[in-house]
C-alpha cells in the first residue's frame, strides 16, 4: 500500500536543485566578502535558512503533506531552537557581558 | 496487510477506523519525529561549537581550500536529487528505475564519506587531535571532529538504510513508501549539510 501526495513533477524538482546549488554557491561567495564574521555569520545562516526551507518544503514534500503536520513539525523546532538561543546568550553573557566579566580583570563586584 | 497499516490509513475493507490526526503513515511519522529530534541534537553541536568559537581568542582557521567542501556540498545536494527520483520512480510503479536511482544515491554517498575521510586524514597529518592542533585552541578539533562526524555517522547508516531498502524494495518485501521514508532521511543528512558548511567550513577559511 503506498500513499500518494500531490507533486511539481520532475521540472520542479530540478528547479528546486538547482536554487540549492545557487545558494550553496552564494554561500562560498560570501565566505570571501570582505565583511567581519558576526557579518559573514549573518548572510551564510539566512541563506542556509532558505535552502533548509527548500529542501523542507519540496524534496521532503512537508508542503504537500497535511498542514498540521507542518505546523506541529515548525513549531516544536522553533521553539526548541529559541531555548537553545536563550542559553547561547545566557551562556555569552556569562562569558562577556555584565556583572560576571568583572571578576575576569581581578575585581570582584560588591 | 499489516495492522499498521490498517490503522494508519483509515477506512479499509468496511471497517472504519478514525483517521490519524496527521494523515500520515505510521513509519513517515516516525521518521519526522526521528528528524525533529535530531534536528534538536544537531542544533545544539553547532550552537555549543558557536559558542566555543566566539569565547575563545585563538579559534583555528585551518583551511586553505574550498575545492574539497565544495564537492563534497555538490555530491550531497545532487544525490538529494537522484533520491528523489528513485522514489519518484517507485511511485510510478518503475522498479528498476527506482532501484538504480536508489543506488546511484548511495554511491553519492560513499564518495561524500571517502572525502570526508580525505580530509579528515589530511589535517590530522598536520598535527590535529581531538584536543590539540598547531594552529590555536585544542578544541577546535573537539568541535570539529564531533559535529563533521555526527553527520558522517548519518551518512554511513543513511548509506546502508538505502543499500538495505533498496535491495528489498527490489525484492518486493518493501513498497515505495519504504523508500520515500529512506529517502526524506537521505534529504535531512543533506539539510544538515547545508548548515555544517557555513559554520565550520566556510567561517573557517585561512585569509
Amino acid at each position: 500500500m503506498t500513499t500518494e501526495h500531490k507533486s511539481g513533477g520532475l521540472k520542479q524538482d530540478l528547479i528546486v536543485y538547482l536554487c540549492l546549488l545557487a545558494l550553496a554557491a552564494m554561500q562560498f561567495v560570501i565566505a570571501f566578502q570582505k565583511i567581519d564574521a558576526t557579518q559573514m555569520f549573518e548572510r551564510m545562516l539566512a541563506v542556509a535558512l532558505v535552502e533548509a526551507g527548500l529542501a523542507l518544503l519540496f524534496f521532503m514534500h512537508l508542503w504537500s503533506e497535511k498542514p498540521i503536520l507542518m505546523w506541529s513539525a515548525g513549531i516544536f523546532t522553533v521553539f526548541v531552537l529559541l531555548a537553545m538561543q536563550y542559553g547561547w546568550t545566557d551562556s555569552n553573557r556569562m562569558e562577556t557581558g555584565a556583572p560576571y566579566s568583572q571578576t575576569k580583570t581581578g575585581v570582584v563586584p560588591q | 496487510m499489516s495492522q499498521a497499516d490498517l490503522t494508519m490509513e483509515g477506512h479499509v475493507s468496511g471497517l472504519t477506523v478514525p483517521m490519524p490526526p496527521y494523515g500520515v503513515l505510521a513509519k513517515k511519522m516516525a521518521i519526522w519525529l526521528f528528524i525533529i529530534a535530531d534536528t534538536a541534537t544537531f542544533a545544539a553541536c553547532l550552537v555549543a561549537y558557536g559558542f566555543l568559537r566566539n569565547g575563545s581568542a585563538s579559534w583555528p582557521r585551518p583551511f586553505h581550500s574550498i575545492t574539497n567542501v565544495a564537492l563534497m556540498t555538490f555530491i550531497l545536494l545532487t544525490s538529494s536529487l537522484t533520491m528523489l527520483l528513485g522514489v519518484r520512480a517507485a511511485k510510478s510503479g518503475d522498479k528498476a528505475a527506482a532501484f538504480r536511482w536508489t543506488m546511484i544515491t548511495a554511491v553519492a554517498g560513499i564518495l561524500f564519506a571517502l572525502l570526508h575521510i580525505r580530509e579528515w586524514l589530511a589535517l590530522i597529518d598536520e598535527g590535529m587531535t581531538m584536543f590539540h592542533n598547531p594552529w590555536g585552541t585544542g578544541l577546535f578539533g573537539a568541535s570539529f571532529f564531533s559535529i563533521t562526524g555526527l553527520h558522517l555517522t548519518h551518512v554511513t547508516g543513511g548509506v546502508i538504510a538505502l543499500i538495505a531498502v533498496g535491495i528489498r524494495y527490489k525484492g518486493g518485501r518493501y513498497n515505495a513508501d519504504d523508500l520515500e521514508v529512506t529517502g526524506l532521511y537521505w534529504h535531512f543528512v543533506d539539510l544538515v549539510w547545508m548548515f555544517v558548511v557555513p559554520m565550520v567550513y566556510l567561517l573557517n577559511l585561512a585569509r
